[in-house]
């Protein structure tokens, strides 16, 4: 029956977005954008910069305030709710456990002077945990499983390398067990080696934690790897969007065919 | 034997939009049909078409036109008009790609390239590794390899994995794009092993085969592509 139950919720969507737009005085940001992500699916939003992407991610995720059109999340309980439309403790709950935000610059996502142990943890002690060895050994865990030596838990990210970081602000998003996490150019301004471990890692969480993600990126490699579905954006507006090996290998608007034979071969 | 895919008046066509908007026809009028248990061989001379069809049956290509017809969990779904989350699921059940190069992630080991798609539909990872290292084992791969990420094996290694992978699932329909292609005599004799097996199987094959005698060995049936050649 809780598997009847959860195979129904899957067929639901997740997230809706319904002609969503934003307008900076004149200047259009995003415009009549929408779209349907259901539970463990990865969507991909790529475009150059300027596009419109990141404005897009901030809509959804209830950073920003949309000029035009609504997005609807589905909450716990099962209804489908209009973000506009929530409370501020429902938004607090979606922010601390049920959504993942990863920045692309991981000093945003983190507490850069308090220890790695105590940035995972913090988000427990936000939903309630209180028993000091049971956040101390999830937090451990949480870093074992993003490859981070646990001999580091007591030291502030500050002391770690970029990709360190990043893996810890995974695990800091993670460790709520959220439902759906938004990523901001996730491997930006990591060394390529850094990245491809980065990735892998990413994958994995992904599809083993049933995860549904939002991830914006420049860099189609990473869609590639990371989405099924990709949505290209251009001057404000989706101009293609499918299946990501169907946008990537049979390109059809002109946009996205220069993004396409722009990648240097491997 | 219910026809496990149904291809009525496929077509396909490429815009080249960063090259003045030309027009590149590639197949028209695709129509056939495939059994359970039964191995179609597409035949015609390189730039026929071939490859672009199994990429139309797979979903990786969007048809212009026609119907892609896919028995999946008891009912005919329309791959030509499906939505992603659909050709996810027909992909995730019921086919399988066999491409011509292995597209790995990199870093990961070899005998979790192979396993990955049985652990997608829920098998646990030791069995699933179990069933890959069985695979990896008849087409040659040396246990001392499995550790290791494929991208620095030779081509017909890659190949090897490539196939174990496409193998591993219990797929009904199965897609083979030059499986053989770099591959030795032993090894060639091992996939044909493999395609017999999933005949019997009752698994519907498509396949893309230059090698006369492997050709021989597997088709039930051939179609020629040029058929549906499109003129410009």
């Amino acid at each position: 029956m809780a598997d009847m139950r959860s195979a129904a919720q899957n067929d639901q969507p997740l997230l809706v977005a319904e002609g969503l737009g934003k307008n900076y005085g004149r200047i259009a940001a995003c415009r009549d954008i929408s779209f349907v992500l259901y539970p463990g699916e990865v969507l991909a939003i790529v475009g150059e910069s300027g596009s419109g992407k990141s404005t897009l991610l901030q809509l959804l995720s209830a950073q920003l305030a949309p000029s035009a059109g609504h997005v609807s999340y589905r909450m716990r309980d099962g209804v489908l709710r209009d973000l506009a439309s929530l409370g501020e403790a429902e938004r607090r709950f979606l922010f601390r456990t049920d959504w993942g935000f990863v920045h692309q610059d991981p000093a945003q996502g983190l507490r850069m002077a308090v220890s790695a142990g105590a940035n995972v943890g913090e988000r427990l002690m936000a939903v309630g945990w209180d028993h000091y060895g049971r956040i101390r050994q999830t937090a451990s865990s949480w870093l074992e499983r993003v490859e981070i030596d646990t001999a580091r838990i007591d030291d502030a990210p500050r002391t770690y390398s970029g990709g360190m970081r990043q893996r810890l602000q995974i695990a800091r998003n993670l460790v709520t067990e959220p439902r759906l996490v938004f990523m901001d150019e996730p491997t930006g301004g990591l060394d390529v080696s850094v990245q491809a471990r980065l990735l892998d890692l990413m994958r994995n969480l992904v599809s083993e934690l049933g995860l549904a993600a939002v991830v914006v990126t420049h860099d189609l490699a990473v869609a590639r790897l990371l989405s099924h579905r990709v949505m290209v954006m251009k001057g404000g507006q989706v101009i293609e969007t499918g299946l990501t090996d169907q946008v990537l290998d049979d390109p059809h608007e002109p946009y996205t065919q220069l993004l396409v034979s722009s990648i240097l071969p491997p | 034997m219910p026809a496990m895919i149904e291809i009525t008046n496929a077509e396909k066509s490429f815009t080249m939009h960063l090259q003045g908007g030309i027009r590149l026809p590639v197949v028209r009028g695709v129509s056939f049909d495939v059994n359970a248990g039964e191995c179609v061989v597409l035949s015609g001379p390189s730039g026929a078409g071939k490859s672009s069809i199994l990429k139309m049956i797979f979903g990786n290509y969007r048809c212009d036109g026609g119907r892609i017809g896919i028995r999946h969990a008891g009912v005919v779904i329309d791959l030509a008009k499906a939505e992603p989350r659909e050709v996810l699921s027909v992909r995730r059940a019921t086919i399988g790609y066999v491409s011509q190069f292995l597209r790995a992630v990199p870093r990961v080991a070899t005998i979790d390239v192979v396993a990955e798609p049985l652990i997608a539909t829920g098998t646990s990872r030791d069995e699933a590794r179990g069933k890959a290292g069985q695979l990896l084992h008849r087409l040659n791969i040396p246990e001392r390899l499995w550790a290791l990420p494929p991208s620095t094996f030779s081509g017909g290694e890659q190949q090897r994995v490539n196939i174990a992978r496409g193998f591993i699932s219990d797929h009904p329909i199965l897609l083979l794009d030059e499986p053989t292609a770099s591959l030795d005599a032993a090894n060639r004799e091992v996939v044909v092993g493999l395609v017999g097996e999933k005949k019997r199987a009752g698994v519907a094959m498509v396949a893309i085969v230059h090698d006369d005698v492997v050709r021989r060995l597997i088709a039930d049936r051939v179609v020629d592509v040029t058929s549906f050649a499109a003129v410009a």
